[in-house]
């Protein structure tokens, strides 16, 4: 297997321009929206406003102003985590969707039928269908380019490098630097974003760094794999089964009848 | 705010409600059938023959509406073979394969049972001949029956195996769905039954009783889905926890339980009213559920809720 590639996210020097969303787009060949009609979220400068089957990169623009002359505004371009353990690998009822010799995460188009499973296994919201291809679909970390050398084309556009790629542990390494840096510059807030190999979901190949709490930036604090409500469930369904088979032992057994029947002939059903 | 509160909606409407309510009843009435086979007497064969029909239809049906909800419907055998190697397609540990492997072979002991019970009947002639013999019919019976058991409850496993709210909250939904399944198929046989003259009054009196306890046991299980819910319950501060309350608990459960306990005397035909509202009860349960939690997702870095 080659070397674990990813992304780091440095939200801090986001200025919102879009370039990976265009890039993307672009080398992905993903069409418009609505024919390509404009279209205003009416609330905020991100019209995009979500990741989706045809946005495989999305920059969010998140106001935090208590005046109109004191506030902050944060940006952070999302995209799939390529999460080391995927729960929508997990939930893949077709072998769809596939772990790449990059430690990515893949869905293959040609396999894909549609059913959605993914897309509610995501525990981050990344993947929706396409309406194009009938398929799901997300960021593949530009496979096709990655393979030939070339490194992502968000990543090539971003100008203010706040889009990262490169081997996942030297990446961390960045990140440590960066967090270190803005820490001792009084950022308090600075917190690494999916960067702990024994975080959650095993960590993300796709990882952040940010200044205030994941769920200001629409993340989970905790994402969890859909897996881990497997065995309760089943256990659950398990025992409904037998207390079903219970009730059925009681009231549908022969002896039973003989007592409705005497219930219905007038008499008092025995004890 | 929980952490299932931050992911997308999977687009699972009405064909998905619509299977998981026929497949549960499919998969009840086959299990209601079986149970009536090994515990019943032979006075109960007609309701036993028509369980085994219901469970055949239904199965028919659920995998059609499966079919249809795929955006690429005809990539369907892709459940079940890999596309690119031919090999099988089958993972343990992801509902939604062992379900498609599930209604595959339920539809095959549903048809044979069926088939077995149309030989019975001497509505059709044609079939080996083995298939009217008493051991098969037990294996078949039996076969099924556990089938039945686990289509009826996977579906609520499959949702809870996701990250969605509601779905992913409460381990309680797998339960509900199987003894919702259940309420709803006797709720099926009695309404069928009562419409076919084969079948006698005892045998009805077994399915209201069967029904009666089923909706005690769903009662219960709706609280402590509800309880499990915690945080994630505030979907149902909307108009989805009325329809919940008075739809499904009030209508759907405590109602026909009045009746079947002959508290509320006011309706002369009360087991088919009764049976009726289990049925639109447990529609509504799917309903509110999986609606419930389509309707919350991202916008931007906010989370919509009902």
């Amino acid at each position: 297997m080659a070397e674990a590639m990813g992304f780091f996210t440095d939200t801090t020097v986001c200025i919102g321009c879009k370039a990976c969303e265009v890039a993307c787009k672009s080398w992905n060949q993903l069409p418009a929206r609505e024919g390509g009609q404009p279209e205003m979220s009416g609330d905020s400068y991100d019209n995009t406003v979500q990741l989706s089957g045809t946005t495989w990169r999305h920059v969010k623009f998140i106001e935090q102003f208590d005046s109109p002359y004191n506030g902050r505004w944060l940006m952070m371009s999302d995209v799939c985590k390529h999460c080391v353990q995927a729960g929508c690998i997990e939930v893949c009822p077709t072998g769809a969707i596939i772990r790449t010799e990059f430690d990515t995460v893949v869905i293959q188009s040609d396999v894909c039928n549609g059913c959605r499973a993914c897309i509610a296994g995501c525990p981050f919201g990344v993947i929706d269908m396409n309406p194009v291809s009938g398929t799901a679909q997300k960021c593949t970390l530009c496979y096709d380019r990655m393979g030939v050398g070339l490194e992502p084309a968000c990543s090539k556009a971003c100008p203010t490098d706040s889009i990262q790629f490169g081997p996942i542990d030297e990446l961390r390494r960045r990140a440590q630097t960066r967090l270190e840096q803005l820490q001792s510059q009084g950022e308090t807030r600075a917190q690494l974003y999916g960067a702990d190999p024994d975080g959650p979901v095993g960590g993300l190949n796709s990882f952040y760094l940010l200044v205030d709490e994941p769920e200001v930036y629409g993340l989970p604090s905790q994402p969890k794999l859909p897996s881990r409500n497997l065995a309760s469930s089943t256990v659950g369904s398990t025992i409904g089964a037998a207390v079903m088979g219970a009730v059925g032992l009681v009231t549908l057994r022969k002896r039973r009848a003989d007592e409705v029947a005497e219930a219905e002939r007038g008499g008092a059903p025995r004890a | 705010m929980p952490d299932t509160f931050f992911t997308t909606p999977p687009d699972w409407q009405w064909w998905i409600i619509l299977y998981f309510f026929i497949g549960g009843i499919a998969g009840g009435s086959f299990f209601i059938a079986t149970l009536l086979y090994l515990l019943g007497r032979p006075s109960d064969r007609p309701v036993v023959r028509l369980g085994y029909y219901v469970a055949f239809i239904g199965a028919v049906v659920s995998g059609l509406l499966l079919i249809v909800d795929l955006h690429r419907p005809f990539r369907f055998w892709h459940m079940l073979v890999e596309s690119n190697t031919g090999q099988l397609m089958f993972k343990s540990w992801t509902p939604m394969s062992v379900g498609s492997w599930g209604l595959l072979l339920f539809g095959l002991f549903a048809g044979l049972a069926a088939l077995s019970a149309a030989r019975e009947e001497e509505r059709v002639r044609w079939g080996p001949a083995f298939v009217v013999t008493s051991g098969f019919r037990t294996v078949v019976a039996i076969v099924g029956g556990i089938l039945g058991f686990f289509l009826a409850g996977y579906t609520g496993v499959l949702l809870s195996v996701t990250n969605r709210p509601v779905w992913a909250d409460s381990p309680m939904l797998g339960a509900l769905f199987l003894i919702s399944a259940a309420s709803t198929a006797a709720a099926t046989l009695i309404l069928l039954a009562r419409r076919r003259s084969t079948a006698d009054t005892v045998s009805l009196g077994k399915l209201a009783e069967f029904d009666k306890w089923t909706l005690v046991v769903e009662l219960v299980a709706i609280v402590a889905f509800l309880i499990t819910l915690g945080a994630a319950a505030r979907v149902f501060l909307s108009v989805w926890g009325v329809l919940l309350v008075v739809g499904v608990i009030g209508a759907g459960i405590v109602l026909p339980l009045a009746m079947g306990l002959g508290w509320v005397k006011r309706w002369t035909d009360r087991p088919v009213m009764a049976a009726g509202l289990v049925l639109m009860g447990g529609f509504l349960l799917r309903v509110v559920t999986l609606l419930s939690s389509e309707q919350v997702h991202i916008a931007g870095s906010r989370v919509i809720t009902p």
